[in-house]
């Protein structure tokens, strides 16, 4: 606090000047900290000899953890002082180090490189914050502006990349790996699609969506397995069954508001794993649920080598077998419900409950004050978007073959929340951008191994510095007095004008 | 609407609400007719936001009977869950701090007003979903009304804007129209000239008074500007700590001691709209 005060009386070129006698201060209090904190927890490794418990000194740990906190701070302190360029290079310095320096456990080197990198990323931030002449509202608008563009022009995009979806099989350099990345690209955008009705257009918070992709999933298992249904029956079967699931954790939960909500959603995502994970006699427990039947060409034929009792695929088109066609044909099964679901998703956009959905967003209690039941229409995009979590589920369950509890943890929940919220909620361009952004990627750059997973959360990071209201955050309207004069843009830029104006 | 005279609309009897210790609204009976202005005037905190609360369902009054009747038929509104009153009694209000979906557009507002109606339209989503030409038909019916509403409160050209961007007076208009497009019997506006200049309140008032001649429905009108009150109401309430300390005429209500008495203590109402004023904006800034 006292820092805080001096930065701003004393400025220098619009940078504050450096105060050593406050830094020294501060740097000697936080390397006593750490010491208080990590002699304890750090320097004393209990360890079992001979059934005798022996405490073992890790003094170097200790060192290295408190130069590590102490030099970390002194980057802190440096940004509030506006020394970010020094920073930056100083962090990043520190996180190449981590890689070489000799740390005592893995621990540290970890903590070494996890805070070299946050700390670059502060600076990265500090540096965009106060580039001189860039207004942070300005900038912010004309962010709204390049992406009304974009969604503009979405208008286009869109059908040239379903064109394109639709091709990609084809293409000469699409061998096995490639179409089952695209496959579960499309997965996610389908769940991203999804989810978006209830956390981009209701509002909602729901950190349990994958609840009802896993009520999809072993709903199709089984009532393949054990009714021996085919694909096309359980399929709608799978939706009904997650949508009613949707509907029954609405009732006790739509009362309640904002974090509370999301917490129970939350809970009841653990709860159907955990349920999953423990009834063995009905869902196999922990063993999932094997052999379950992959789909047939719409019951007409089978994607086998041979059939007995009925016709391949390959037959019926008198061509030769190809394992491949099983995989192209999931493909076109999951872009189709992909798609299904984003014209679904459009059109209610553009209806009475759509409109609802968004006004409940925007503000629930002047949406029940024109007369909009809350409940019932919260359970409408509950149901609905289970439905659509329900379909994703039974394509991946014949997509696996094998389920288990493991697939519909926390974190997939959370990946598909994530997709949504970065993508710019409401936005289904959006979900397709942050899809490829967070599943492609380290896809991709699947040899880079745990790093990846570093690289996701630093990007994650940094996209909700940049745009914290998601990539394309801007909204479309549903409906226009004026019909579409010129871009949508031009008519942002008026309106921006004009609110400045009055302002 | 039958006839041109002033039939009863809304009957308050007995109502209290109680937070905890604190009597927000205390044993208050009054009465509003079709076609009239009512006025609810008093110092900051006399219970006038807290009424309309429970006239709209978002509080259940602890005591007390809230009758409206519309069509011949009587509707309490104090048993009616919240949109219930909206949709069946036609109770529609404004908030004392606007409450517009601000990243809606201004049309997009005035649609949502008219969920009930299209929702019923689509089929509850299913002919929607499906496009028929009934649905089609309905929703142009509605875009018809919603511009009717911009064309009065001269937004039209603005349709397409978000609602967040417009200035103050704008949205404090659209926030009327859109309670408007619920098509009421009874409109609830809690303070809609706060903040607005001469010129805008002008309109304001002009607006409603066209409403009360053209569509002849009935207003509850909480206002501090005691000109306002005097210039366009017919009759006033005032209320005091909770209690009702005066009813009737504008003229009889302003001379009424205990209301000077209730203002400050001053002889002189004609200075006061002001300090309530500044003290109305004062509390509306702390709440934001
Ligand atoms: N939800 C609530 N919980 C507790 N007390 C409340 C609640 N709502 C209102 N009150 C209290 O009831 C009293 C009346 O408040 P109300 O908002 O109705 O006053 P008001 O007449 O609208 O005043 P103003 O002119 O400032 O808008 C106040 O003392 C207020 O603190
Ligand atoms: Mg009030």
């Amino acid at each position: 606090m006292a820092v805080e005060t001096q930065v701003s009386s004393s400025e220098e070129n619009g940078r504050p000047a450096l105060d050593w006698q406050a830094i020294g201060r501060e740097l000697f209090f936080t390397a006593l900290v750490a010491f208080g904190l990590t002699f304890v927890l750090v320097g004393m490794q209990t360890a079992d000899r001979g059934g005798e418990l022996i405490i073992i000194p890790r003094f170097t740990d200790v060192v290295y953890a408190i130069v590590m906190l102490t030099l970390g701070r002194f980057g802190y302190i440096m940004l509030r002082y506006r020394r970010a360029s020094f920073v930056l290079i100083a962090s990043l310095a520190a996180f190449g180090l981590s890689f070489v320096l000799p740390f005592p456990s893995l621990f540290l080197e970890t903590m070494c490189m996890v805070g070299g990198l946050l700390i670059a990323l502060m600076a990265v931030v500090t540096l965009i914050r106060h580039r001189p002449g860039i207004d942070m509202r300005e900038r912010d608008r004309a962010m709204d502006r390049a992406a009304a563009r974009f969604q503009e022009l979405s208008r286009f995009i869109g059908p040239i990349l379903v064109v394109f979806a639709i091709i990609l099989p084809f293409l000469p350099f699409m061998d096995r790996q490639y179409i089952d990345i695209a496959t579960l690209l499309l997965m996610y955008i389908m769940l991203g699609w999804g989810l978006n009705i209830i956390v981009g257009l209701a509002g909602l918070l729901d950190l349990g969506y994958v609840a009802f992709y896993a009520i999809g999933a072993y709903s199709y298992a089984l009532l393949a397995v054990s009714f021996d249904l085919s694909f096309w029956v359980c399929l709608p079967l799978a939706g009904v069954l997650a949508a009613l699931g949707g509907y029954l954790l609405g009732f006790p939960v739509l009362r309640l508001r904002g974090d509370y909500f999301a917490i129970v959603t939350l809970g009841f995502g653990e709860i159907v794993r955990i349920i999953l994970l423990n009834w063995y006699q009905f869902t196999g427990g922990p063993d999932g649920i094997g052999g379950i039947p992959r789909p047939s060409f719409f019951g007409i034929a089978e994607f086998l080598p041979a059939s007995r009792d009925g016709i391949t695929f390959a037959e019926l088109f008198g061509i030769d077998f190809d394992p491949m066609h099983r995989l192209i044909f999931l493909y076109f099964l999951i872009l189709a419900l992909a798609l299904l679901v984003n014209m679904v998703s459009l059109r209610l956009r553009k209806l009475p409950l759509g409109r609802a959905w968004e006004a409940l967003r925007e503000d629930d209690i002047a949406s029940q004050s024109l007369g909009i039941n809350r409940t019932n229409i919260k359970l409408a995009a509950f149901t609905i978007s289970a439905a659509f979590g329900g379909f994703a589920g039974s394509f991946f369950a014949t997509r696996q073959g094998f389920i288990s509890p493991e697939s519909f943890t926390f974190l997939e929940s959370a990946i598909i929340l994530a997709i949504v919220v970065l993508g710019g909620m409401g936005s289904q361009l959006g979900v397709v951008i942050a899809t490829i952004l967070l599943i492609g990627l380290p896809e991709v750059f699947r040899e880079l191994e745990q790093y990846r997973m570093l690289a996701f959360g630093a990007g994650m990071v940094l996209i909700m510095l940049w745009r914290p209201r998601g990539l394309l955050a801007h909204r479309d309207p549903s409906i226009l007095l004026h019909g579409r004069k010129g871009p949508g843009a031009d008519r942002i830029e008026a309106e921006q004008k004009a609110a400045e104006a009055t302002r | 609407m039958s006839a041109l005279q002033k039939t009863p609309l809304l009957e308050v009897q007995h109502l209290t609400m109680r937070f905890g210790g604190l009597v927000a609204i205390d044993d208050v009976s009054f009465a509003a007719n079709n076609r009239e202005i009512t006025a609810i005037i008093g110092p900051n905190g006399a219970g006038k936001t807290t009424l309309f609360n429970c006239l709209t369902g978002f509080y259940k009054p602890t005591v007390g009977c809230l009758k409206l009747t519309r069509d011949n038929e009587d509707y309490l509104l104090e048993r009616m869950p919240g949109h219930d009153i909206t949709k069946h009694a036609r109770v529609a209000r404004t908030f004392q701090n606007i409450r517009l979906f601000s990243r809606m557009t201004v049309l997009e507002n005035l649609l949502v007003a008219q969920h009930n109606k299209l929702q019923r339209a689509s089929a509850f989503t299913l002919a929607g979903l499906l496009g028929l030409p009934a649905y089609k038909h309905v929703e142009q019916s509605a875009v018809d009304l919603a511009r009717f509403w911009l064309d009065r409160i001269n937004l039209t050209a603005r349709a397409d804007f978000e609602a967040g961007n417009l200035p103050y007076g704008d949205q404090r208009r659209l926030e009327i129209a859109r309670a408007m497009c619920t098509e009421p019997a009874l409109l609830c506006l809690d303070e809609p000239a706060a903040g607005l200049n001469p010129r805008e309140s002008a309109a304001l008032n002009d607006l409603l008074l066209d409403i009360r001649e053209e569509i002849g429905i009935g207003i509850l009108l909480i206002e501090h500007d005691m000109s306002v009150v005097m210039r366009i109401s017919d009759h006033v309430v005032v209320l005091d700590y909770g209690r009702k300390i005066a009813d009737g005429e504008p003229e009889a209500v302003r001379n009424d001691p205990e209301v000077i008495k209730a203002y400050l203590g001053e002889e002189d109402t004609e200075e006061l709209p002001d300090v309530i004023k500044q003290d109305v904006e004062a509390a509306a800034k702390e709440e934001n």
